[in-house]
């Protein structure tokens, strides 16, 4: 019998990375290839009024400028297809793209970009979430800057009766917790290399996670079937959730389409950093109903993630914040709200974790605090309350094959950490 | 004055989209040889999806790793994947790869039943080798097999699809969405020493463990861990791109302001473990839980630094102005 599996096997590709043998994006280099540079926004929002184009596309080196207008299908994607690919008026975010250059060289695709003459009229924009959420705040979109899911402004989890745990618990523990604006910083940034091939195909080499997920998205960009795209990728130099959305393959694909040359599209790190997508920053305010024994009997939990200009997957991330910001915990009462609000900054999106890591990174602090406010070991209060098997969650789902509390003991064991008998007797398979 | 303390945290990841209905195909065809060829269409960001995959075909098949190669090139070829992320791969992929796996074997069984001129269920595909069960004689390689198929004019090609079931709504009034392919579960211990004049955190000790189901290639669960252990002291102390959130006023553009952790960042002390309590849906028993690994160490510091200086820092990064800035309140 092959027994690989639990085998330490070396990576597959493993040596090829390291002896710089795997081929990357950014190293293909096709005969003829131009670089795209991009024009955005200098405002954090406003209207264009008045774009023209035509001094850039005269300039020599310049083999084609793209704009709004070049889009053949649908001028928009992400999992919530929100955000055009180049704004053909409203700006909500500076860095977003308003036109693309292709030339013989990147320096030559810059300059081209400084003759692109742009009238923009700027308006006042909104970065703090709450600010947004008040009534006459300054509206980053037309239909108002509260997201709204299928219960409404809020994605609503009720579980049990919180008020009710609230007036059975002996302590109630409050605390608000802040996580930052976070980049993924990938080691490979962002670039596309897009030409029309032998068969007449658009041809695509993408640093995307998602090779089908993205092909749907372009497939309505460019109004052309799966079968004329030859999308191209699988290997990639991180992502950690930044390559979740397309930044450049829209780009070089519609250059691609309108002059019929190869282009590549290639970030900067500083462009990179500037113009991709971010782990969006968040509040969380916990409210725990606690026995003085240590069970958390109840807790509520408002959220607000601020998911800056477009929705990209940010009412996504907070669904998935929402099934499990409540902890891997056995509490009869959850009440979780969740809140998207837009704000006029770059479009937050997914990174490793769609939200679970800020819920757990809030969750945390907030049971260290209810160990110290009943003066109990956080051991023991993480302990009691564990999820075990056929436990439910706050959105009922079961809990199957639970595990934290062989990771906890084990993690004990090896931080030097002698636990108290009545811990170690516990076990995940029942109470 | 520096100040030490011990901070602890837990967690759980989910495998897959919230919601479920994001399925994974595959596809192993049988060349002359005798060697395979696994399709499938997720990306290796980097995780190690082709290593892992890879091995569960060489298992499922009975063959040598080495007779499998693995091709994820573009979507003219590779079968689809609803993408690399939500840490769905090892759990999604490594289930439709034992799918088609089990396919080609079961059609390798077919036609060895015709050629052997016995029953499918007598066939045995196992060690390399193609044979009726008890009968010694009756007997082919893999290699041998791979040729009269290939050259008989036949084409043997497993196909397999999974997905943990369909794709659900939230109930708008309770949440209710119960679609959750498999959790898995982590502990971090962290020790830190706080200066208490500069604010500066270093963290001395760091111990990670996860619940994983089961460990498809413990060298990769250990790339996890330490990748994700650093990037969770990143996100615990340093990475922030908007400093005076919510303003934009100096948002940070590069590498430079945007620290990120580098290997001099490492603990001096970083121990990580699994351990594994096998899910019935996973393969062979496996979750996925790689996003985890960058979960806990941020709170588990943040749960140390007020171990040491008896002050909450609440607000992620615990930057040394903000930890100046809590002990100050605190003496006030």
């Amino acid at each position: 019998m092959a027994e690989y599996v639990g085998k330490p096997v070396l990576r597959y590709d493993g040596i090829g990375h390291v002896t710089a043998r795997t081929r990357y994006v950014d190293d293909i280099q096709l005969p003829g290839m131009l670089y795209i540079k991009v024009l955005t926004s200098p405002v954090h929002k406003g209207v264009i009024r008045h774009l023209d184009t035509s001094a850039a596309e005269r300039m020599p080196g310049v083999a084609g400028v793209i704009t709004a207008k070049d889009v053949p299908g649908k001028n928009a994607y992400g999992l919530i297809p929100d955000q055009p690919v180049f704004t053909p008026e409203h700006i909500r975010y500076k860095g977003e793209r308003i036109a693309a250059v292709a030339a013989v060289d990147e320096d030559t695709a810059m300059e081209a970009l400084e003759k692109i003459k742009i009238d923009i009229e700027e308006q006042e924009p909104v970065f703090d979430p709450f600010k947004a959420m008040e009534p006459g705040a300054p509206l980053v979109r037309p239909e108002g800057n509260v997201w709204e899911f299928n219960s409404g402004k809020t994605r609503k989890i009720r579980f049990g009766d919180v008020e009710k745990g609230f007036a059975e618990a002996d302590v109630i523990v409050e605390g608000t917790y802040t996580t930052a604006t976070n980049d993924h910083a990938p080691m490979e940034p962002q670039v596309s290399v897009a030409y029309i091939d032998e068969t007449d195909r658009l041809a695509i080499y993408t640093v995307s996670q998602d090779l089908y997920f993205h092909l749907g998205m372009l497939t309505a960009i460019f109004n052309l079937p799966m079968n004329k795209i030859r999308y191209i990728g699988g290997t990639v130099g991180g992502g950690f959730g930044s390559k979740n959305d397309i930044h450049c393959d829209h780009v070089a694909g519609l250059m691609a389409l309108k002059i019929r040359k190869p282009v590549k599209y290639r970030h900067t790190r500083r462009e990179e950093t500037a113009y991709t997508t971010k782990r969006g920053p968040w509040t969380f305010y916990f409210k725990d109903g606690v026995k003085k024994d240590g069970r958390i009997v109840a807790r509520y939990v408002k959220t607000v993630h601020d998911t800056g200009g477009y929705a990209g997957m940010g009412p996504y991330v907070v669904d998935k914040n929402s099934i499990l910001v409540a902890g891997p915990y056995a509490i009869p009462n959850i009440w979780v709200d969740g809140i998207c609000v837009f704000t006029n900054k770059p479009p937050c999106s997914s990174m490793r974790g769609f939200g679970i890591i800020n819920g757990t990174a809030a969750d945390q602090l907030q049971t260290a605090r209810v160990a110290e406010a009943i003066g109990k070991d956080p051991w023991e209060v993480h302990f009691i309350n564990a999820w075990r098997d056929g436990d439910l969650g706050a959105t009922q789902f079961k809990v199957e094959a639970a595990g934290l509390i062989e990771a906890m003991k084990r993690a004990a064991e090896l931080a030097g950490i002698e636990l108290p008998a009545h811990l170690k007797a516990m076990s995940s398979r029942g109470r | 004055m520096k100040k030490r303390g011990i901070g602890i945290s837990v967690g759980t990841h989910p495998a897959g989209l919230k919601g479920g209905g994001d399925p994974s195909q595959a596809q192993i065809r049988l060349k002359p040889d005798g060697t395979f060829d696994l399709l499938n269409g997720a990306v290796d960001i980097g995780q190690g999806c082709k290593t892992i995959l890879r091995q569960l075909a060489a298992d499922e098949l009975d063959v040598p790793l080495e007779n499998i190669t693995h091709q994820n090139i573009d979507t003219d070829t590779g079968p689809m994947c609803t993408g690399t992320f939500a840490s769905r791969v090892t759990f999604m992929d490594g289930n439709a790869v034992l799918a088609a796996a089990a396919d080609l074997k079961r059609k390798i069984r077919e036609w060895a039943a015709e050629y052997f001129e016995c029953s499918p269920a007598d066939v045995e595909v196992a060690n390399n080798k193609v044979f009726v069960r008890g009968v010694p004689e009756k007997s082919l390689t893999m290699g041998e097999v791979g040729a009269m198929v290939n050259w008989g004019g036949k084409f043997l090609v497993g196909t397999g699809a999974y997905t943990p079931g369909p794709g659900q709504q939230f109930d708008p009034e309770t949440g209710k969405m119960t679609a959750i392919a498999s959790l898995a579960f982590g502990c971090c211990v962290a020790e830190v020493e706080v200066d208490t004049e500069t604010g500066v955190v270093d963290v001395l000790k760091l111990v990670q463990v996860f619940e994983v189901g089961k460990a498809m290639n413990r060298l990769l669960c250990k790339g996890q861990n330490n990748g994700g252990a650093m990037m969770g002291i990143g996100f615990g102390l340093t990475e922030n791109i908007c400093p005076y959130y919510p303003s934009m006023d100096f948002a940070v553009h590069d590498l430079t302001d945007y620290v990120i952790t580098t290997a001099a960042d490492m603990p001096p002390v970083m121990v990580e473990d699994i351990v594994e309590v096998p899910h019935p849906n996973g393969p062979r028993g496996a979750k996925g839980y790689s996003e985890m690994t960058a979960s806990l160490a941020g709170p588990a510091i943040l749960n140390a630094i007020h171990n040491a200086i008896g002050v909450w820092v609440t607000d992620y990064p615990a930057t040394p102005e903000r930890i100046l800035k809590a002990l100050e309140a605190a003496r006030a």
